[in-house]
């Protein structure tokens, strides 16, 4: 591992050894970090894959009413009957805070709060399949508003894991490393500065004595 | 507040319409791209696309993956399951953990 081009003295000694100090601990926090959102992460990742499983399997029965309700009732007459809906739904979204990663959570808040209220139309003139669809469909819907809030905060988590990922690998494998070897190194020349100083004295201590009393 | 919506083919989105998601029927990428740019601008929380559409525009999904909201989920359309969804978690956990740990 390569050397940092500074320079040898006691100033930058002691700035690299506080570096260092940092460096470990920050190395620390984001490998805590990094432990706790990969645990969080897959239990959601879990979640979302059952959850996944389950919406898609009730859409495809939906789905199936739709097309039998499509195929007994005229274009019009289905347009007719979903026109105007009565039903709203409206999301209160509040955030989440996990581990730094601001996550959604989604709130639903409906217009009317009968239950029956999904089936816009009379009776009279539309297919039982639309009711089995839209019933299908009304089923799953509470399904689908958490797999949406969970599938983001997958996606953000991810990302989030990736990026403390890296940092944590960049401190631990490039940063450190590098500051040890400098530490070393100037440690090192320190050292050598010191030995050689102390010889130098003994050889003038030395010329001085023979001169004096013209020792050999 | 926010709303919900359902982006895709005609006879994939209709049912949604009956349970208060505001639908809109639209069959090309090139129409939905500025469709999702609309809806996301407008105070829509969680759109649902059909997997037929988001298939062919996941560049453009790909912008809104890292805001907070919307959040686009793709779901089966009438034409059956492409199985992006599920391919889609996978894709999570190889990109946190480094190799899909799950399958």
């Amino acid at each position: 591992m390569a050397v940092l081009n500074v320079n040898p003295t006691r100033m930058e000694l002691t700035n690299l050894k506080r570096k260092l100090v940092t460096a470990r601990r920050g190395h620390k926090l984001l490998k805590d970090k990094r432990d706790e959102l990969m645990r969080r992460f897959l239990d959601l990742v879990r979640e979302n894959k059952a959850l996944r499983v389950e919406v898609e399997d009730g859409i495809r029965r939906a789905n199936e009413a739709m097309s039998v309700a499509r195929c007994v009732m005229s274009d019009k007459s289905l347009d007719v009957a979903l026109m105007l809906p009565t039903q709203e739904m409206q999301l209160e979204v509040s955030e989440q805070n996990i581990m730094s990663v601001m996550i959604p959570v989604f709130d639903v808040r409906f217009k009317t709060a009968d239950a029956n209220d999904i089936y816009s139309y009379g009776f009279g003139e539309t297919s039982g399949d639309l009711d089995l669809a839209v019933r299908a469909l009304s089923e799953i819907m509470p399904k689908m508003i958490r797999l949406a809030e969970v599938e983001k905060s997958c996606r953000l988590m991810a990302d989030e894991i990736e990026k403390t990922r890296r940092r944590v690998n960049a401190l631990e494998h490039v940063m450190i490393p590098q500051y040890e070897e400098t530490i070393k190194f100037i440690t090192m020349k320190l050292d050598e500065n010191e030995r050689s100083t102390t010889t130098r004295l003994m050889k003038v201590k030395d010329m001085m004595l023979k001169e004096a009393h013209h020792y050999q | 507040m926010f709303k919900l919506a359902a982006v895709g083919d005609k006879d994939s989105v209709y049912g949604y319409a009956s349970l208060g998601v505001s639908i809109f029927p639209v069959d090309t990428p090139a129409e939905a791209i500025p469709l999702l740019r609309h809806l996301a601008e407008n105070g829509y929380g969680v759109i649902y696309i059909t997997e037929q559409l988001a298939e062919e525009m996941q560049e453009e999904l790909e912008r809104y993956a890292s805001l907070p909201l919307p959040a686009i989920v793709p779901v089966p359309g009438v034409r059956g399951n492409t199985g992006l969804g599920l391919a889609n978690v996978s894709r999570f956990v190889e990109k946190a953990v480094g190799s899909d740990i799950l399958s």
